[in-house]
């Protein structure tokens, strides 16, 4: 098992990699995956039970993960290559004509470890409860996981199917809400605000728990607690508490690094602050 | 050449009905789908023998979709069934994405298409759709032209993989294809052999079409009628070979013109083999409300409309 030190490790060089990819695409979107890093992490090396090695689109016998917020490719893409999916080296083509690793994701170019495209806010969730429905009818009893942004719940979409899943009784379906307020015009509060998210979810039929998503350790908790409970009929919302930008000093708290790229300075100052654990791309 | 008898009167949504009920006795991968539009879409008989694999999805589409891809990429066939302008026009983006290019096997089942919805208006008589869905890469796209054809097809595209656009409608219309027949995807048919004109025609247009060339015969004009039920891919071979011989074409369709099959025959034939064509079709404007073959009679689609192109083109020969 992959210990607290041991993630925090693996995150800091995907955070990285984040800043990496970012930097040589000249575009993409550092703010948010950052956020995200320790979500994404804890879920793929502690949490979920996948296997590269087994991996197929019908993820027939594992758990699932479906990134409704598609933007986070520089997160997502690196945590499937450190976990095995594909060569890091690939990271080197992100954002590049003729990649796998498209600007969103894309099953047309054959990414293992994909299983639908996203990038158009707000699909994701549906997605994921179509493949919790589908383990449902197949006596399946792992779980499905989807990350969504909390700008992205203002799409109507998500409530369309956040009813849906609490009607179907979809308790092996899994939500983490990156939390970091931030959206590509401000904060979210100023946006367009979602008011009070915690009991939003909980009125439309799910259990909604907040916690810190950059703590590992309850991240771990949290999650694994919500996998014990597949079977009492609830989905489970799990609004994890970020930071856009976390770990970068100059991209933290605002929404100015949603979608942009650093300089060749930025990118250098940006890697003064994060330990390469694991040996660059 | 057979000629071809109306057996009685029946509606295309009870075809995709009765086929989607045969499908859930013989394959136990097919599920379906519907947003509040069971009765409307013929579904009562798969959701009545089939409970655990029916999902209903509420008054919500664009979830509907999403869900269907989800279920779809975990290896089941998902049928998903709503009023054509609803699962088109209305979840667009959700094909684009999570159907389309992510090439999910799912089956967009799409009633009441086009002007013969009739009474509800022009919100619900979508007339775009064929060109909506043929735009998107990927998609398969088929309008059937009749109960037993629907019901052939709707059997046919859980066989075939990748995602399918299936267009059928509301009103009862002439049942008049064998209901032995096998559908074949992609592959057109011919309906009546004829060296004077082609007349290509899908949906219920096609009916139409076999009464304008009896018409036409009268006149001592010899129609060819084509039954383009599979509008992507279109059987290009077919369509050239056929207008060699005649050398002018009608299309006819209940569609707009504009993104319909009669500007991809056009476009096939300006390529290939410039020839005179005229379109039956409505230009430009939508629907209103009133009984189906009166709106067919006053937005040009009915069997005089096609007598009436097909002398003109002729004239352009």
């Amino acid at each position: 098992m992959t210990d607290t030190v041991k993630l925090k490790e693996i995150a800091s060089q995907i955070r990285r990699d984040i800043v990496r990819m970012v930097g040589n695409a000249n575009s993409g979107h550092p703010g948010g995956s950052l956020s995200s890093t320790d979500i994404l992490t804890t879920l793929f090396f502690k949490v979920m039970d996948q296997n590269p090695a087994k991996w197929t689109r019908e993820g027939s016998g594992l758990d699932l993960f479906f990134l409704s917020a598609g933007h986070l490719t520089p997160v997502y893409y690196s945590v499937l290559a450190r976990a095995g999916y594909f060569d890091i080296k690939e990271l080197n083509t992100f954002r590049k004509m003729g990649s796998r690793l498209q600007g969103h994701p894309s099953v047309e170019h054959g990414l293992p470890g994909l299983h639908v495209a996203s990038g158009s806010l707000g699909q994701g969730l549906s997605v994921a409860c179509g493949a919790a429905v589908a383990k449902k009818i197949n006596h399946d009893n792992k779980a499905v996981f989807v990350l969504v942004g909390d700008g992205e719940t203002e799409e109507g979409q998500i409530w369309e199917a956040s009813m849906f899943a609490a009607h179907h009784k979809l308790d092996n379906l899994i939500a983490i809400t990156d939390w970091n307020g931030q959206q590509i015009d401000g904060p979210v509060s100023s946006v367009m605000n979602l008011g009070d998210l915690q009991a939003k979810w909980n009125a439309f039929g799910w259990e909604c728990v907040v916690c810190d998503g950059h703590d590992v350790e309850q991240i771990e908790k949290t999650l694994m607690e919500c996998k014990s409970k597949i079977g009492d009929g609830k989905p489970k919302m799990i609004l994890m508490k970020t930071i856009m930008g976390k770990g970068v000093d100059f991209m933290e708290g605002t929404h100015n690094w949603h979608g942009k790229a650093p300089s060749k300075e930025q990118v250098e100052k940006a890697l003064n602050q994060l330990q390469e654990t694991l040996g660059d791309f | 050449m057979e000629k071809y008898i109306n057996t009685g009167n029946k509606d295309t949504r009870s075809g995709f009905g009765a086929g989607l009920h045969e499908l859930g006795k013989v394959n136990p991968n097919v599920v379906a789908l519907c947003a509040d539009l069971t009765g409307s879409l013929k579904m009562d008989a798969f959701a009545a023998d089939f409970p655990e694999r029916f999902i209903q999805c509420g008054i919500a589409e664009a979830n509907m979709v999403g869900t269907a891809a989800g279920l779809a990429l975990s290896g089941k066939v998902p049928f998903i069934g709503s009023f054509a302008g609803f699962v088109t026009g209305r979840v667009y983006d959700q094909i684009r994405q999570a159907v389309a290019y992510s090439e999910t096997n799912v089956k967009i089942c799409a009633s009441h298409a086009g002007i013969t919805l009739g009474e509800d208006g022009a919100t619900h008589q979508i007339m775009e759709d064929i060109g909506l869905m043929r735009m998107l890469p990927h998609l398969t796209v088929i309008n059937p032209c009749d109960y037993n054809q629907t019901k052939a097809a709707t059997i046919a595209i859980a066989e075939h993989h990748g995602p399918v656009y299936l267009r059928f409608g509301r009103p009862s219309v002439p049942n008049f294809t064998p209901s032995d027949q096998k559908f074949e995807i992609g592959k057109a048919i011919k309906m009546q052999e004829g060296t004077d004109v082609t007349i290509i025609a899908t949906g219920h247009l096609v009916w139409e079409s076999l009464v304008a060339c009896e018409a036409l015969r009268e006149k001592g004009i010899s129609a060819e009628v084509i039954n383009i039920h599979t509008i992507k891919p279109i059987d290009k071979n077919a369509v050239l070979e056929s207008a060699a011989k005649t050398k002018a074409v009608v299309v006819a369709e209940e569609h707009l013109i504009a993104g319909g099959l009669g500007e991809l025959v056009s476009g096939i034939l300006s390529r290939e083999l410039p020839l005179p064509l005229e379109t039956v079709a409505v230009n430009d404007m939508f629907g209103q409300s009133g009984e189906p073959a009166e709106l067919m009679k006053s937005y040009g689609l009915d069997s005089s409309n096609i007598v009436e192109a097909v002398m003109r083109v002729i004239s352009r020969k």
